[in-house]
């Protein structure tokens, strides 16, 4: 494994499986030293759908999420994003393609030298496409969606957990991403803030239909996700009726020693006969 | 815990593959000077970082170590009668050697800890691998900025030093010595060769170099929370203090020929 690209290392970009996808992982293995996190991942996340990766902690959750995002290099296999294959691809043709997928990672990872409206405002700015008026905005815009407009003059350091986590958010969402990939999202915190924060995914999923990657060790806000759509009349979530027409298109992928086990809807995974998964889910 | 053996080869492959990743880096923070987008304010802040936060320490040192370098040749040159050659001798010892070398050791303290901190801290929180997510370059935007502003500023630091040295050897020669204050400046500024002022000003920019390359390698490199952020920290220092005074052997060496 190494997170330096070399060119003549790369392989020659292989035909995209199919246009109506957004990530996938063809065969991945990687390695760190001794230790093989994933031996042979393969999974499709298609547009518009959003994909829940479970498994136990070190089972290489936030490694697939970091290999999507060309963060790490895998030592075999190739992996697709938006059409481009990110396994051929240099660091620098690499910061294009992050523009269209925005991350939240596992502990916010905000710039704490810098404030929320820069931390928020961070890609926009180095941009320079938008005036400074409209990032301003844009930025508010974020904020608003997470209701974190009054924190703008604040300091990472200044925030809870909870509302480091919603800065976070907005900061992956202010560049209006194609796709979105969530580190655990709702790691360390309780659960009413843990609500806050699947509740604002549950938005961001079903008010601008965005494709998402989802890491997470709760099955609850699984399931929450799976079951529930977000209500933009009463501004809430709430859960989908049998008579419902909505199609929240939320999957399961659950992962073991460096395999993917499972991966389809809610539904199945509720009635699978794997032994692992049912304990699991027990 | 049990004790784990490593085989020298494996050590001597982990050695290769940082020096590789060393060279890396630099090789790195040179060319995307000439590279979009450029981060000039970043150069500036760091700049006022290390070049005005490095002041004060840089002109106390400078003037103690030009004073004490008076008062201990001075019992040597009394003895042969040359005590009129003070001056000559604080001047080529600090434009020469002290005044770089110290200045470089001093920063290499105080900057090379601050940046292998600063980045670590960055690397281990995972704000660097959200500087690449974002689409930024964290060589061009962290380390180019750090390695421009230190060479530049270790530069100036440098020439600050030689002059707070020779006003150290002067006050001590003055006062305590009773020389003659227009002896002491003539001989100081008619001994120096242009030889010894282009040695003078060659060796801050390697040294300014090697510190933020050092430091910010370290950085770049952490692992292991805040237990490896205090590892890096602390190997920078060491790194960047024995590089300097290794590289100012060898500089020397070859400015002496070459010059």
């Amino acid at each position: 494994m190494s997170s330096i690209t070399h060119p003549a290392d790369l392989p020659a970009p292989a035909p995209f499986p199919a246009e109506d996808k957004a990530i996938v992982f063809d065969d991945v293995a990687i390695s760190f030293e001794e230790n093989e996190v994933l031996k042979s991942i393969s999974f499709a996340l298609t547009r518009g759908e959003t994909k829940v990766l479970l498994g136990i902690a070190g089972s290489g959750k936030s490694t697939i999420l970091k290999l999507a995002l060309g963060l790490l290099r895998p030592d075999r296999g190739r992996i697709w994003v938006l059409g481009q294959e990110v396994t051929a691809m240099t660091e620098q043709d690499l910061f294009a393609l992050r523009s269209r997928v925005g991350m939240v990672f596992q502990e916010s990872a905000l710039f704490d030298s810098l404030t929320v409206r820069e931390n928020v405002g961070y890609r926009l700015m180095e941009d320079h496409s938008l005036s400074a008026g409209e990032v301003e905005q844009r930025v508010a815009e974020a904020l608003r969606f997470v209701e974190l407009e009054h924190t703008l003059d604040m300091f990472p350091s200044e925030l809870s957990g909870g509302m480091r986590r919603r800065v976070a958010i907005a900061r992956a969402i202010v560049t209006r991403p194609e796709v979105i990939l969530y580190d655990s999202p709702t790691g360390g915190l309780d659960p009413i803030t843990s609500t806050t924060i699947i509740e604002l995914i549950l938005k961001q999923r079903d008010v601008y239909k965005t494709t998402a990657l989802m890491v997470t060790h709760r099955l609850q806000d699984a399931f929450v996700m799976a079951t529930n759509c977000f209500d933009t009349k009463q501004n809430k979530m709430v859960p989908i009726g049998r008579d419902s027409t909505t199609d929240v298109e939320t999957t399961f992928l659950v992962l073991r020693d460096g395999c993917v086990i499972f991966d389809g809807a809610a539904e199945q995974l509720v009635e699978t006969r794997d032994e692992y998964i049912r304990e699991y889910i027990a | 815990m049990p004790l784990e053996l490593v085989s020298p080869a494996e050590i001597a492959k982990e050695k290769v593959l940082a020096v590789q990743e060393y060279a890396e880096l630099a090789w790195r923070s040179v060319t995307n000077l000439f590279r979009q987008p450029r981060y000039v304010a970043d150069m500036l802040l760091q700049a006022d970082n290390i070049g005005v936060g490095s002041l004060p320490i840089v002109i106390l040192t400078g003037f103690f170590t030009g004073a004490v370098l008076a008062l201990n040749t001075s019992s040597t040159l009394e003895k042969f009668g040359s005590l009129s050659l003070t001056g000559q001798l604080v001047s080529v010892s600090m434009v020469r050697e002290l005044g770089p070398v110290l200045t470089g050791l001093l920063v290499a303290g105080r900057n090379a800890s601050g940046m292998a901190s600063e980045l670590g801290s960055m690397k281990v929180t995972e704000q660097i691998d959200a500087m690449r997510a974002l689409g930024t370059d964290p060589y061009k935007k962290l380390v180019t900025p750090r390695v421009a502003a230190t060479v530049v500023m270790l530069f100036f630091l440098s020439i600050i030093s030689d002059l707070v040295g020779l006003c150290g050897g002067w006050f001590i020669s003055y006062a305590l010595l009773g020389l003659d204050s227009y002896q002491y400046w003539t001989t100081s500024y008619q001994t120096l060769a242009y030889a010894d002022v282009i040695m003078g000003l060659v060796k801050p920019i390697f040294f300014g170099f090697l510190i933020s390359t050092v430091g910010c390698y370290y950085g770049m490199s952490t692992t292991g929370g805040t237990q490896g952020v205090g590892r890096s920290t602390t190997q920078a220092v060491v790194a960047a203090s024995v590089l300097i005074l290794v590289v100012d052997f060898f500089l020397t060496r070859f400015l002496m020929v070459v010059l």
